[in-house]
């Protein structure tokens, strides 16, 4: 006898996702590159690399270095810049029949500003990510993700001039997330996602030398999951407004065990540079443990966990 | 371009140190350019994480059995052991599963040229055998420099004389071939077809010194690169090159694995230029 299909949908400050599950930024290119591998709408949104005002060079190589059960990477947020952006990618964007969420970052308050305002007039762009874990150079290496005043300025400067649903990422390198997730909900994010990168290191005891050419990068993968598990369970019980969770979701178990300790929806990264078609198997994943569970709609699930 | 969840044909040991490894692979045989590669997962756990991108050695069809099953595309990959993955991958054995994505990237452009100079280098030898073969098939005359640390290191010398390719062999120790750089043997043949189309995957220093070479004959070359990829799809920026325009603040970066990882040699920064391809 064959069960009913169970309902995975959910929803992000009144955004409607089809499943909960999309891409984390920078692990997915703009969409297209994925779309040999994966249908695009079979998962919940399409999220793509952080987009700044201006063309990002990047960091220079060896930018990624692999570590026991993860990676570190130091991209350095290369990137085509908003114009370009507009100009090459949103026109495939377009053709989706998926939420398209867009993550962005600046290194001053009025850039962070200015790509908003661009992004407000994109009709393609569904709900926006912003990503306050980039130094800000101009005023001697502050961290908008680490100041909780830093932090409430850009996000409610950003809130101002965006229409859309606005979600805010945090870093998990502070002491107490919490605090810096209420600081962004009072701001008025719509939404909080958590966690980026942890920020690690790796050196070759053969050269004797740094793996990264930064120096530093950040730590994702297996490897991080406890760490933003616990971050997740903590920052939804310290604000009322949606979270989405990531770090180190690579099957469908792990992505329900964020969903478990509340997590609205999660973001899969570094499991698309492992396997391009990683998220179907998790939708499907997810869709099969209802099943077996007997549970009709995801939202049962969601935050259910026995405490 | 496909991930195909696959298993292993053969995988045994060459040389000291190298293996080759047949995968079966539906449809590589029609598709698979020469230069182009495949990442390997070489088992579905988290260690390690990653993929490896290994070059494309060969494809073809194993003939049907006495059961008669339907023929077998493959693809080969020729590999040498140097850390956690490649360590792994020596264990496998016929039957054994592995995820093979691909074929990936962009191969080598077969140019009209009548007297194509080949020049590997190691490891770098793989994607060669491929390109031989398409030239030979079309009738060049194709000439192969091989070099090598040692005779241990000079790979297929056999298989590319069976092809019809002419090779030169140079290890740095003299243990096979003459003794030196396999660029003192491209300096020769220059001079004697100038202007012919090179084409060079090996070690950084070699393809360093190959283009200095092929700059001063104002000969065209491609050369394919390797770089360190953690997605093979153009996802992660993490095996970008700077590009011959690049600048810090006009930054013009190509990713090996989309763009690459045959580039013309004309389009990547050089160091004589400034930069480090
Ligand atoms: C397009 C492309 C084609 C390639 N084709 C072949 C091939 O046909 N045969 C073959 O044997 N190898 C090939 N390589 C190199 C191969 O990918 C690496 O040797 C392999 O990834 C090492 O994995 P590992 O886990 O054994 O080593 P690790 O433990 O990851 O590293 C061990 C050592 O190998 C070096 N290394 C790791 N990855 C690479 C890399 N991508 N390129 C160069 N050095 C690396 C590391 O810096 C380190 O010094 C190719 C690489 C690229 C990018
Ligand atoms: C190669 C790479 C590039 C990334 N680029 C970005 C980015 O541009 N913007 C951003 O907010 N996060 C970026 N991240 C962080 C991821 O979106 C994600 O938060 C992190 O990788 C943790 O999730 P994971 O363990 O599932 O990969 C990047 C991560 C990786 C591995
Ligand atoms: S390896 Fe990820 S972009 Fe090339």
């Amino acid at each position: 006898m064959s069960q009913p299909t169970p309902s995975l949908a959910v929803e992000l400050a009144g955004l409607a996702l089809r499943n909960p599950v999309m891409p984390a930024s920078g692990t997915f290119g703009y969409g297209q590159e994925f779309a040999p591998y994966l249908d695009l709408e079979k998962i919940g949104a399409v999220m793509t690399k952080g987009i700044s005002l201006r063309p990002k060079a990047g960091n220079p190589t060896p930018r990624i270095a692999e570590t026991s059960s993860g990676m570190l990477n130091a991209i350095g947020l290369q990137n085509v810049g908003i114009d370009a952006f507009i100009r090459d990618k949103v026109p495939y964007l377009q053709t989706l029949n998926t939420p398209v969420i867009v993550n962005f970052f600046g290194n001053q308050l009025h850039e962070y500003i200015e790509v908003a305002e661009k992004l407000s007039d994109i009709e393609a762009v569904d709900a926006v990510e912003l990503n306050i874990s980039c130094p800000n150079v101009k005023q001697g290496g502050i961290v908008f993700g680490t100041e909780p005043c830093a932090a409430a300025e850009v996000v409610s400067g950003v809130r101002e001039k965006l229409n859309k649903p606005l979600i805010v990422k945090l870093t998990p390198n502070v002491t107490d997330i919490t605090v810096m997730a209420r600081a962004v909900e009072e701001s008025g994010a719509d939404v909080i996602s958590c966690v980026n990168t942890l920020t690690g290191m790796a050196v070759d005891i053969e050269k004797q030398c740094l793996h990264l050419a930064n120096g530093t990068g950040g730590l994702s993968g297996p490897a991080i999951k406890p760490v933003a598990l616990r971050m997740v369970y903590q920052v939804v019980r310290a604000v009322s407004v949606p979270v989405i969770g990531i770090g180190g979701i690579m099957t469908a178990k792990d992505a329900l065990e964020f969903l478990l300790v509340g997590a609205t929806a999660v973001q899969v990264g570094t499991a698309n540079l492992v396997n391009p078609g990683a998220m179907s198997e998790i939708v499907d994943g997810i869709e099969q443990f209802c099943r077996d569970k007997g549970i009709d709609d995801i939202n049962q699930w969601i935050g259910s966990l026995q405490e | 371009m496909q991930n195909l969840k696959t298993v292993i044909l053969h995988n045994r040991e060459i040389a000291p140190g190298y293996y080759r490894m047949a995968i079966l692979a539906p449809g590589y045989p029609q598709t698979a350019k020469a230069g182009q590669f495949v990442m390997l997962r070489v088992q579905l756990q988290a260690q390690p994480l990653l993929r490896r991108p290994f070059g494309i050695f060969k494809t073809g069809t194993l003939p049907p059995e006495c059961s008669g099953m339907p023929p077998r595309e493959f693809v080969e990959l020729v590999y040498k052991v140097v850390g956690s993955g490649t360590e792994l991958m020596a264990t496998l054995q016929r039957g054994d599963q592995v995820e093979l994505l691909g074929p990936l990237g962009e191969g080598f452009v077969a140019t009209e040229d009548e007297n194509p100079i080949l020049v590997g280098g190691g490891i770098g030898l793989v994607p060669l055998f491929k390109l031989a073969e398409d030239l030979c098939r079309q009738g060049r005359k194709v000439r192969l420099l091989m070099g090598g640390r040692t005779r241990d290191d000079i790979l297929g010398i056999t298989e590319f004389e069976r092809l019809g390719v002419e090779t030169y062999v140079s290890t740095d120790d003299g243990s096979l071939g003459e003794e030196g750089l396999v660029t003192a043997v491209l300096e020769r043949k220059l001079a004697k077809y100038p202007g012919a189309q090179v084409y060079a995957c090996g070690p950084t220093p070699m393809l360093n010194a190959v283009h200095a070479i092929c700059a001063t004959h104002s000969t065209p070359l491609q050369v394919s690169l390797e770089a360190l990829m953690a997605c093979g799809v153009g996802a992660c920026l993490g095996c970008v090159v700077p590009g011959k325009e690049h600048r810090e603040d006009e930054p013009d970066y190509l990713c090996t694995c989309r763009q690459g990882p045959v580039f013309d040699a004309e389009l990547l920064q050089w160091p004589e230029s400034g930069g480090a391809a």
